[in-house]
């Protein structure tokens, strides 16, 4: 007998595979060289993504199928590579010291990190519901490790256990749906499931809407969207605040990922029946996200909610649909990105071992002791509550557009009075900052100068492409061409 | 030569914000006079505009239009006709009066200034922005200083004040902003063209139904800000608890963009739904002028009393505005840089009994002549020009809009014209009780004169009140190009969607008669 070995192509794969070997020599490093290494894992993770964002940025422009059409590189999966290094950076760079000060500086705390960045780069690229289904898998083992990662600390193991069996059980979903698919369609591949649907209407196929109602489910469990969200608030609150910065980004993103190329390329011919689905969840997500965020008191768990609310705007574009649609969602994302990393940042500058500072009263008197911060705390919560000339509000009006270029003009409406909702909670942050008297001293700041870099890098993000956006726009706008 | 003045104006004072940055907060002295140097500076740059302003044209003048993200047909395009010109040197000239107005501010110089100077340039932009998505980008900016000032320096109640003055107007304006999308992709569908240019959408015949729901989504928001009866909730509150320079800012500025924003704006773009809406907003804007001024005679406290005179005053500009004439529109324009002159100065003036008694009651003063001449002069003036004695600027703008509105409709003038009546019975009532009466409570009989500094704050207020009170013919005469304009261009853009719709009741009609005569044909049948 023959065996044919497709012809696979590893050069489409650089990114993933410099990040994933990496990863693997990184622990040996912390294995066998403890005592030489230890200390300066962070510097070479960061390195090894920044190197790794070389070899992303490279494989612009180009379209390439490999591994027999089970992963695609394209300007879409580029643009969220990007997102997801920029995002793993800048987490690492909050790590180096907050991991230190809270005594948790294990080896495999970067891998664990590479190898999640790994999965959601494969969920990103996955033109298989396979290959999404395995980076998805990657990405949550690793999640799962780094948010009990406080081993001592009871909340973090709660949170890892909650997170763990939650996502287990999410993931089922997906699966299940996956399997319904392929038995309607006789295929996982996402083009040919397009070109399936394309070619026999099947609207009313019980296997399609099934599988495609527990396709949301899953994705849904992973982007936090309502009312499958129950995990988030606590899973915030007990991960290591570097670890809950990553999570609301990174592996959110690569889950809006999947969702987009899921949903857009291989389902665009039955959207009249999810559509419907998904804007009673954004609208749900939406609501639920900012009211109940108005009524916390930490501000882990705020950012929390705030967290969900967002992924709800992120569903208005995916709604919105179409080349509009996909590339809001890639501005919003890169946007949340830095605006939501910077705020966790500044939540870590503040916080010291132990007890992490989280509650926003604690807050008091900041705009005076530490002005500097407090500006920058300022600027992240104007931009999330979509304040120009911020990034936040481009991108927020970026996928209100879209909506209404489509004709969601009522949706657009009720994200927008959501806006007026969120504002609220977002401002208690600045008001407490400048208008209240300090209930108690400050700790000596944690700043090291890759915190500052970090801060650095997100205001700068957050302002500059708040003032510029045009040529992210440009490249959001290429990079939409998901065929 | 072709200076950017309009950009280098606009953003001067937000060079000097950055420059502050730099500055150690203990300097407070040269804080200070940084901020006032960058004011002044601002003015004087932002002079020649007035004259220099060319009288016989109604194109946008000194105009800069350069393309910001091109991939939305989002441009930087900014200038000025005769409707904005003022309102652009009244927000330069009441900064420079409020920054010297807050020389006693200890608390926090440094950031109070960094607000003041970042709020000139949201409040200068927009009246200058050209371009739809660039005004809102100015209007929301311009709402995080005000909400500083009011929440950091105001009065005790201050963040609850704040608060709900920043989600009031945050509440109104996201409506404006899924309206400006909407017409942003009409105007696409029609001319192929994405574009946020203000001018271009003007060409755009807009839909009769849509204009309605577009009109009420620019109408939350103006409203709000003007603020119109039922809307104006938020304004006593803001304006008691912000520190004075906020107070002056808030009434001499802010609500001017809510007015301001229907005559650029609702009109032009919606001239048929803002027919059809007459009758709502003349009936709102009446009793705006005349609950303002009855709940305004109640008030025991000076500054909310002077925040209901607001109310009234804005009714009068709304109802200018809205009768289609132009007297009624020169009227309303004239009647915000008068509002903004003597309801600031009335601010200014509560302010500087407030620094030397910390007190706002009227109960607390009385007999304030004897110790205060120059100041009771000084207050008199403002007062008669608030409620409007001819000789003064009150009474010119005040006597357009009721000319206009008669003009249009009779019983609106008649009811108008009780608010005017019964300013003079609230303002004099408060000056009486504030400067006459007997000296009695004895921490009045320390009360010191003006000084020097608030000689310079009231004495050019005053002189500007004089002059247009007597000479209001250079403000009228850079107007009229540009009200006339407009107002053609509402009646004919009006006149088409009549005519429109005119056509299709005939249509209608005919179509009905040729269903009757089937039917009637049948029947012979």
């Amino acid at each position: 007998m023959e065996i044919i070995i497709p012809p696979f192509d590893l050069k489409s794969i650089a990114p993933i595979l410099i990040i994933t070997i990496s990863a693997m020599l990184i622990l040996l490093a912390d294995v066998f060289y403890r005592k030489t290494f230890r200390d300066s894992l962070g510097y070479i993770s960061f390195l090894v993504v920044a190197l790794a964002a070389m070899a992303a940025f490279t494989q612009m422009d180009k379209t390439v199928y490999s591994f027999s059409d089970m992963f695609v590189v394209d300007n879409f999966s580029v643009f969220f590579n990007l997102i997801f290094l920029v995002s793993t950076g800048i987490v690492i760079l909050l790590s180096v010291t907050y991991i230190k000060q809270e005594g948790i500086n294990y080896g495999e705390y970067y891998t664990l990190i590479l190898f999640a960045t790994m999965g959601m780069m494969l969920m990103a690229g996955g033109s298989d519901l396979l290959t999404i289904f395995l980076g998805l898998e990657i990405m949550s083992i690793s999640l799962y490790v780094l948010a009990g990662f406080k081993r001592d600390c009871v909340r973090s193991n709660e949170a890892s256990l909650k997170y763990f069996l939650l996502g287990a059980f999410a993931t089922c979903f997906l699966l299940y749906g996956i399997a319904m698919l392929y038995g309607a369609t006789g295929t996982t591949n996402i083009k040919e499931i397009a070109s399936f649907l394309a070619n026999n209407p099947s609207l009313s196929n019980p296997m399609i809407v099934t599988g495609t109602s527990l396709l949301i489910i899953g994705f849904g469990f992973k982007v936090a969207c309502v009312p499958f969200h129950k995990w988030t608030p606590d899973v915030y609150e007990g991960a290591p605040t570097a670890i809950t910065a990553f999570m609301s980004v990174g592996p959110k993103a690569a889950a809006f990922a999947a969702f987009a190329r899921v949903f857009l390329v291989a389902l665009p011919d039955v959207a009249q029946k999810w559509s419907i689905i998904l804007w009673v969840l954004a609208v749900l997500t939406m609501t639920v996200g900012n009211l109940v965020a108005i009524a916390q008191t930490n501000i882990k768990r705020m950012l929390a909610y705030s967290s969900i609310a967002h992924a709800g705007y992120a569903l208005v574009a995916i709604i919105a649909g179409g080349d509009f649609g996909a590339s809001s969602l890639l501005f919003y994302m890169l946007a949340y990105t830095f605006m939501n990393l910077g705020a966790f940042a500044v939540v870590i500058v503040l916080g010291r071992k132990g007890e992490e500072n989280t509650n926003i009263e604690d807050y008091s008197g900041l705009g005076f002791k530490h002005p500097l911060l407090a500006v920058i705390m300022c600027i992240f919560m104007f931009s999330l509550a979509g304040i120009p000339p911020l990034v936040g509000f481009v991108g927020k009006f970026y996928i209100f557009s879209a909506a209404i270029k489509n004709g969601f003009v009522v949706l657009a409406i009720i994200g927008m009075i959501n806006c007026v909702i969120a504002v609220f909670y977002y401002l208690r942050v600045t008001v407490v900052m400048y208008m209240r008297k300090p209930v108690r001293e400050f700790a000596p700041l944690s700043l090291s100068p890759f915190m500052i870099l970090a801060l650095i890098l997100t205001v700068w993000g957050t302002i500059h492409l708040g003032i510029f956006p045009a040529k992210i726009i440009a490249l959001a706008q290429k990079s939409t061409l998901l065929y | 030569m072709n200076l950017p003045i309009l950009t280098i104006v606009t953003f001067l004072p937000l060079a000097g914000a950055i420059w502050l940055l730099f500055i150690n907060g203990e300097k407070q002295e040269k804080i200070k006079r940084i901020a006032l140097v960058i004011a002044i500076g601002n003015f004087i740059l932002a002079l020649p505009l007035f004259f220099k302003f060319k009288l016989n044209t109604s194109e946008f003048q000194f105009v800069e239009n350069v393309p910001w993200i091109k991939e939305f047909g989002i441009s930087y395009h900014v200038g000025i006709d005769g409707i904005s010109l003022f309102l652009f040197l009244l927000t330069s000239f009441l900064t420079l009066i409020s920054i010297l107005a807050s020389w006693n501010i200890k608390d926090r110089i440094k950031e109070y200034m960094i607000a003041m100077l970042i709020l000139e340039t949201g409040m200068l932009g927009v009246f200058i922005s050209l371009d739809l998505f660039l005004f809102y980008v100015f209007w929301e900016l311009m709402l995080i200083p005000m909400y500083l000032i009011i929440g950091v320096w105001g009065g005790p109640r201050r963040i609850y004040a704040t608060i709900k003055f920043f989600i009031y107007t945050m509440a109104g304006s996201v409506l404006m902003l899924v309206a400006i999308l909407v017409i942003y992709f009409m105007n696409q569908r029609v001319t192929g063209e994405y574009t946020f240019d203000l001018l271009k959408i003007y060409n755009l015949d807009i839909p009769m139904g849509a204009q309605f729901w577009l009109f009420l989504a620019f109408f939350f928001a103006f409203a709000i800000k003007v603020p119109m009866f039922p809307f104006h909730t938020w304004l006593p509150d803001a304006h008691v608890e912000a520190p004075t320079a906020g107070s002056v800012i808030l009434a001499g500025v802010l609500l001017k963009m809510g007015t301001y924003g229907f005559v650029r704006f609702s009109l032009p773009l919606f001239p048929y739904a803002s027919h059809q809406f007459v009758p709502l907003i003349a009936w709102l804007a009446i009793a705006g002028i005349i609950y303002g001024a009855l709940v305004a005679m109640a008030q025991e406290n000076l500054k909310k009393l002077v925040a209901y005179s607001s109310v009234s005053h804005l009714g009068f500009v709304m109802l200018g505005i809205f009768v289609f004439n132009i007297q009624g529109m020169e009227g309303s324009i004239l009647q915000m840089i008068n509002h903004g002159l003597s309801t600031g100065a009335l601010f200014l003036m509560v302010g500087m009994l407030y620094e030397r008694r910390h007190t706002m009651l009227i109960a607390d003063f009385g007999g304030l002549t004897k110790k205060m001449p120059i100041f009771a002069i000084f207050f008199l003036i403002i007062t008669l020009s608030s409620i409007g004695l001819p000789g003064l600027n009150g009474f010119v703008g005040e006597f357009l809009i009721l000319v206009g509105v008669f003009k249009s409709n009779v019983i609106y003038a008649v009811l108008a014209t009780t608010g005017v009546i019964l300013s003079a019975c609230y303002m004099l009532w408060m000056f009486q009780r504030v400067m006459f009466n007997k000296l009695t409570n004895s921490a009045n009989k320390k009360l010191k004169d003006i000084n020097i500094r608030e000689w310079a704050i009231l004495l050019p207020i005053t002189i500007l009140v004089f002059w247009i009170g007597i000479y209001p013919k250079p403000l009228i005469s850079r107007m009229d190009v540009s009200v006339n304009h407009l107002l053609t261009q509402v009646d004919e853009k009006y006149k088409i969607t009549l005519n429109k719709l005119e056509n299709e009741n005939e249509e209608n009609v005919y179509a009905l008669k040729e269903d009757e005569s089937a039917e009637h044909t049948i029947e012979v049948d």
